[in-house]
């Protein structure tokens, strides 16, 4: 084995990880998939959605959050797993108001491209029908509050040019909610709506004027279902 | 011997007729389908009430008054397989957007603020079914035994289950392409 890199096992298949890898990254270059919303690729892992939850041992931890060590045996693909993931996707789902039908993002949302891999059909929670603002006061940027699932993915990845932060977060727990510094000259421009809106898993930040372009069965996740990309290279690693 | 037919019975609640319209969708299969299946209450064959027990029943829309909460009960009543179909049913879908603001403020947007408003009343006859608070997806009045979703469920999903139903088998992993929720 080369130096940097040890070995562990994921549902009882052997694979090499490099040190200082998460679960999440190992998995992938070994064409395992493991379902993520918050993880995003080289940004630092935040671990919020918990979409990612695996077994090592007893315990469960978030695999985008968790490094990988010498001998680590991780549970991904169970039953019990599965069902997590579903129930996981569902409380999102009746948290905020997912209405696909009139979204701009759907067959390119990642949260929906889930539910359908697990084949959520209805939450088996009610839906709690919140009321939520959407902002399009910014020249090219609506937010949409009714879909945010508050992964931070924004708040992390889509910064100003000389690095400042333009999304933030206000508020905890519930309560919490995104919120776009207006007063920033760069939040007014088409770069950083077309960031933030390649950068949200879900169809919270959206991009004026380029709605619907693509026709239905063209779209990302009309024929491919997600984390197929990965479970390709599976036969190849 | 000829084979006993599905008793199917179908109805629109709070829904725009688009899922009745993706059935008819099926286009030539139709044909094959009225071989397996004879349609009892239904706009389809325009049976306004039940004639008989039925094997399936097909639910567009959620309820939003109390005439969708009674039709609903009379389906699951006289419907051994109760099914949503479409994100109406599911969820309460775009009529479902109106849950959260109160009453008054939606009736005096459509009746006297609305842009395109004439004669400014709030209508208050008794035949018009009571507006229930807010939209209810189905299965939160019934018990629903499955779901099909879409905005509306494609054809191909709404034959694929029929097919599966008139079968006996599972609804358990349907055809990725079809599954979806626009
Ligand atoms: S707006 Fe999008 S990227 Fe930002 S926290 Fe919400 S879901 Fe995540
Ligand atoms: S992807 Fe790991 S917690 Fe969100």
């Amino acid at each position: 084995m080369e130096q940097g890199h040890i070995k562990i096992n994921i549902d009882g298949r052997e694979i090499i990880a490099k040190e200082g890898q998460s679960i999440v990254q190992a998995a992938r270059d070994n064409g395992i998939f493991i379902p993520t919303l918050c993880d995003f690729k080289s940004l630092q892992p935040a671990g919020t959605c918990r979409m990612c939850l695996v077994k090592v041992g007893e315990r469960y931890v978030s695999a985008c959050t968790t490094i990988v060590s010498q001998g680590m045996s991780v549970e991904n693909e169970s039953v019990e797993l599965k069902e997590n993931r579903k129930s996981l996707i569902e409380m999102l789902f009746v948290e905020g108001n997912h209405m696909c039908p009139s979204c701009e993002k759907s067959g390119n949302c990642q949260l929906q491209a889930l539910a359908y891999r697990y084949q959520m059909t209805a939450p088996r929670y009610p839906f709690s029908f919140t009321q939520r603002k959407i902002d399009a006061s910014l020249p090219y940027l609506v937010v949409e509050h009714n879909r945010c699932i508050q992964c931070l993915r924004c708040v992390r990845g889509v910064k100003a040019k000389d690095g400042h932060d333009i999304f933030g977060f206000i508020d905890r727990g519930g309560a919490i909610h995104i919120s776009v510094d207006t007063t920033d000259t760069e939040a007014a421009t088409e770069v950083i709506a077309q960031k933030a809106m390649d950068i949200c898993p879900v169809g919270a930040l959206i991009k004026k004027g380029g709605a619907y372009r693509v026709p239905i069965g063209e779209r990302k996740y009309d024929n491919e279902v997600i984390g197929s990309d990965v479970e390709k290279e599976r036969d190849k690693v | 011997m000829s084979k006993t037919k599905l008793i199917v019975a179908t109805t629109s609640l709070a829904g725009c007729f688009g899922c009745h319209m993706s059935l008819l969708d099926i286009d030539e299969r139709i044909l094959e389908l009225v071989e397996v299946v004879e349609f009892n209450r239904s706009p389809i064959d325009d049976f306004k009430e039940f004639t008989k027990e039925c094997d399936l029943g097909l639910v567009e829309g959620g309820c939003c008054n109390a005439e969708n909460v009674r039709v609903l009960r009379e389906f699951r009543e006289h419907c051994k397989i109760l099914v949503a179909v479409g994100q109406c049913a599911i969820t309460g879908g775009l009529p479902a957007m109106r849950n959260g603001i109160s009453m008054k403020e939606l009736l005096e947007e459509a009746y006297f603020n609305g842009v395109t408003v004439g004669n400014k009343m709030i209508p208050n006859d008794e035949e018009i079914p009571a507006i229930l608070d807010r939209v209810y997806p189905c299965h939160e009045i019934v018990k629903i035994d499955a779901f099909l979703p879409g905005c509306a469920p494609r054809a191909d999903l709404i034959w694929e289950v029929l097919n599966r139903i008139i079968e006996g088998k599972s609804l358990d992993n349907l055809t990725y392409k079809n599954f979806k929720y626009d």
